[in-house]
């Protein structure tokens, strides 16, 4: 049999044929990025490969004077003996799978990946392969999601509720992706000014700079102390919850916008009033889906419950199916 | 059930009590008296048992999903609450409704309590349809109602503050008239928001007055003549009805014990009409009181045969008298309730007797008293204010338990399963074993005592660290030593250790710890009070 065209090695997942890692978590030479979380773009890589439309996030990531190469999605490029492309993951802004080809195989990691839509980001493009490299995160059926669109609906209720009993609405999010998706979403509902935590001020402005059309923002550290929030909507990521920060929006509800809110205990346990179900990860029926669409035969699982999508596609699906063990988290708060 | 299950809804959608008042007292004032019945009864804690085996919602839900069993069993697993897991995996295969408007009392009237006639494919065609014909939060709350465990995350205080507050009555009247058998009739929510009272139901049992822990020194409590001080006794806390010829035995849970403890009914036979008294139910052996699990062997036991009532025989030991001559005499001082109960029970024969007061002229007297505790099998000491009414709850101020500290061993993990309502999404519940020779025996099961991060912390260790999985419980690496604290120990042959804790909960994680450090079964069984030969 032929050897593997990614395999797991002590860095991350590594091409032999194309010399490079994809995701390393340990410095390399050469490192293709699929998109700029925390788990997934780290320092110290000789040089960089992403999207042209990831490029922006991720230096603003990555420590100063770091070697970054942008390419176009679907652009072919030759590393080693492989030749390499970049394709739409729909996770968020810049987000690629990355596609190996190597005489007639073709191998696909897919990073992170959603299927649904998503006014930040281009759409995820289904990559024809052999061997798919999946996420699964919410490798569960329970898990499926709404349309963000219509939770953009709620949210915006829930706010305008808040805002008549006379309190701040702060909503819990991670701070790049879903914090600009909400400020997409709720774009169509109204055009007043969101109030942001610090640590999104620059991916927001990041996204703006794409083009990407959000609501008007203005950071919390801008306002007087004594400003009154008593209507606003605040989104702020959850590590501020029940710090001293949240002091200054005296009385307020508080509400998560994550996929983790599906299951009741998941918010209550953290102490959050509402919780809003809108993730960037694949939901149940989209993970299936598209490894069924992408025809591959062999699947890898990353992150998550990789034992329930192993198990589910070996017995159900009649595909050869294994997991992977990497460090990547999955966004503990998506 | 729409109405039902946006109170559901609000409920679950915030943390702020008062904001959960508000919702509750909203829909008591708007809801037909019919339906706010059925929520009472819900919201009280209260539950339709045996409408349907879970292990058939579960074949109905793979039969309407087509998954495969152990896809169903991890995702239970996950999410902890089956209720929500079923709602969440239908709601992949089911289109939203149109809209369902049936109302709550004819739900459970008509339709809920004619399952327990059906036979299973009935019973399948019935519940099936039902799903389909609610959104997804109406076939959670249905699920609630079907499975029998209906936590909303408000407690009985909450909602009689609520019907007070919606009714214009005192929360303590409130918490009187939904004691007992409460019947959800539109009748009976009538009877409970009506400013008059209107007679009442005879086996209606008074609210408990509960003590609460005594932090500081007894000294700062004032003279310790204005105090009675008695052993707080490890049994069953319950109240003894005479009413119209007629006995009720309630525990503190509001389970009628009618027919469990048919000596203690006998004896109270003999007391005149119209007296309640409070007290505790025991096992008494050789004119001691024997340990509680003495007393789990009689508790679910209806009937209990002859050898039963000699080897393991009960006896109510009476604290209180509520009610004498058919008047409710809770506002009369405890010194005046206590003269008036032992005239009334001294030369008594049979199983009820009076908690004897300890004797005592100063606080360090008493502290010598409570040093004995453990060795006469009680507790520790009951402090009562002498000039105090017999109030409502856990009224802080008159009534104090001054509990001996507990013991404590370090044990390993050995097992652990999710727990349920709130973290049912996380492994709270775990065994723990202690050496004997080379292996670890389990010898407690606690959940209790750890702070959130630890428990989120314990958990994804767990995750990481299982070995084997039984159904919902894994059994986990032996690597975490925990320093358990209990109340007491007993010898026990129903346990595998040989002897078993009393109320064990987690008081400290020992990161410091390795597992050749935790105690061994014979330093456990050192802690047994010594047997009197
Ligand atoms: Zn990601
Ligand atoms: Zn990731």
């Amino acid at each position: 049999m032929a050897e593997d065209l990614i395999q797991l090695s002590p860095a991350g997942l590594y091409c032999p044929a194309g010399g490079f890692h994809i995701d390393p978590w340990r410095p390399v030479q050469r490192a293709v990025i699929t998109h700029a979380h925390g788990d997934h773009a780290r320092g110290g890589m000789g040089v960089y490969v992403s999207s042209h439309d990831g490029l922006a996030l991720l230096r603003s990531r990555l420590p100063r004077g770091s070697l970054l190469r942008g390419v176009g999605y679907g652009r072919r490029f030759r590393m080693g003996r492989a030749w390499v492309s970049l394709h739409p993951a729909g996770h968020i802004l810049g987000s690629s799978q990355v596609r190996v080809e190597l005489g007639d195989r073709v191998w696909v990691a897919s990073g992170d990946f959603k299927r649904d839509p998503d006014p930040t980001c281009a759409p995820f493009e289904v990559v024809p392969c052999d061997t798919f490299i999946t996420e699964a995160t919410f490798a569960l059926p329970i898990y499926r999601w709404r349309p963000a669109s219509l939770v953009a609906v709620d949210i915006h209720e829930w706010w305008q509720q808040n805002a008549e009993a006379g309190k701040a609405s702060v909503l819990f999010c991670y701070a790049l992706g879903k914090a600009q998706r909400l400020l997409a979403e709720l774009a169509a509902h109204t055009a007043d000014t969101v109030y942001l935590h610090g640590a999104m001020v620059p991916l927001t402005r990041t996204y703006r700079e794409a083009g990407v059309a959000m609501l008007p923002t203005e950071p919390v550290s801008e306002l007087p102390a004594r400003h009154d929030f008593s209507r606003a909507l605040i989104l702020a990521p959850p590590s501020a919850a029940g710090s001293p920060w949240m002091r200054r929006f005296r009385s307020h509800v508080s509400g998560f916008a994550s996929g983790w809110m599906r299951v009741r205990g998941n918010r209550r346990r953290r102490g959050y009033d509402r919780g809003f179900i809108v993730s960037d990860h694949a939901d149940w029926p989209s993970l299936i889906r598209t490894i069924r669409e992408t025809g591959a035969q062999r699947v890898l699982a990353t992150h998550g419950r990789t034992d329930v999508l192993v198990r589910y596609l070996r017995e159900i699906e009649r595909v050869d199916a294994a997991p992977l063990v990497t460090p990547y988290s999955g966004e503990a708060d998506d | 059930m729409q109405r039902f299950t946006a109170l559901y809804q609000a409920l679950d959608e915030t943390n702020a009590t008062g904001a959960k008042v508000a919702a509750m007292r909203s829909y008591f004032e708007s809801a037909p008296p019919e339906d706010a019945a059925w929520a009472v009864y819900f919201l009280t804690g209260r539950r339709l048992k045996r409408l349907v085996p879970t292990a058939e919602l579960k074949q109905w839900v793979l039969a309407a999903t087509g998954m495969p069993d152990w896809l169903l069993e991890e995702t239970y697993a996950s999410v902890g609450d089956l209720a929500e897991t079923l709602a969440l995996l239908l709601d992949s295969e089911l289109a939203p409704p149109e809209s369902e408007d049936m109302p709550l009392h004819r739900w459970v009237g008509e339709r809920l309590l004619a399952l327990r006639g059906m036979e299973p494919e009935q019973r399948q065609h019935a519940v099936t349809a039902w799903w389909a014909e609610l959104p997804t939060g109406g076939r959670f709350v249905l699920n609630k109602m079907l499975t029998g465990a209906f936590r909303v995350g408000v407690s009985r205080r909450l909602v009689v503050r609520a019907l007070a507050q919606a009714s214009g009555l005192d929360a303590a009247t409130v918490t009187h008239r939904l004691m007992g058998h409460w019947e959800p009739t539109a009748a009976a929510f009538g009877d409970l928001l009506d400013p008059e009272d209107r007679g009442e139901d005879a086996s209606r049992p008074y609210p408990f007055f509960l003590a609460s822990p005594l932090e500081g020194k007894p000294a700062s409590l004032g003279p310790v003549a204005e105090w009675q001080a008695e052993w707080k006794w490890d049994g069953i806390r319950g109240q003894l009805l005479r009413r119209n010829g007629d006995c009720y035995l309630w525990s503190r849970g509001e389970d009628l014990m009618e027919g469990r403890f048919p000596e203690i009914e006998e004896a109270a036979e003999r007391l005149p009409d119209g007296v309640v008294l409070d007290g505790e139910i025991l096992i008494w052996i050789d004119d001691a009181p024997a340990p509680f699990h003495q007393l789990q062997r009689r508790i679910g036991r209806l009937k209990p045969s002859a050898r039963m009532l000699r080897e393991v025989p009960a006896l109510f030991l009476a604290y209180d008298l509520l009610e004498w001559r058919g008047e409710d005499c809770r506002q009369h001082p405890l010194g005046q309730r206590r003269q008036r109960m032992e005239a009334l029970l001294n030369g008594m024969e049979g199983a009820i007797r009076v908690s004897r007061p300890l004797a005592a002229n100063s606080w360090t007297e008493l502290a010598a008293h409570r040093e004995q505790a453990r060795e006469l099998g009680t507790e520790g000491l009951m402090l009562k204010r002498l000039g105090s009414p017999y109030r409502v709850g856990r009224t802080r101020g008159d009534w104090w338990k001054w509990k001996l500290d507990p013991l404590t061993i370090d044990a390993v993990m050995l097992y652990a399963q999710p727990g349920h309502g709130r973290r049912s999404s996380l492994f709270t519940d775990y065994t723990f074993g202690v050496w004997s020779g080379e292996t670890l025996v389990p010898v407690a099961k606690a959940y209790s005592g750890l702070d959130n991060v630890e428990i989120e912390a314990l958990d994804r260790w767990i995750r990481g660290n299982t070995i084997e999985r039984f159904g919902p419980v894994r059994s986990v690496r032996a690597d975490q030593v925990f320093e358990l604290a209990f109340e007491g120990i007993a010898e026990s042959s129903r346990h595998k250790s040989g002897v078993a804790l009393r109320f064990p909960r987690i008081s400290r994680w020992r990161h410091d710890l390795g597992i050749k450090d935790a105690d061994t079964l014979e330093q456990v069984r050192a802690l047994l009070p010594e047997q009197p030969s």
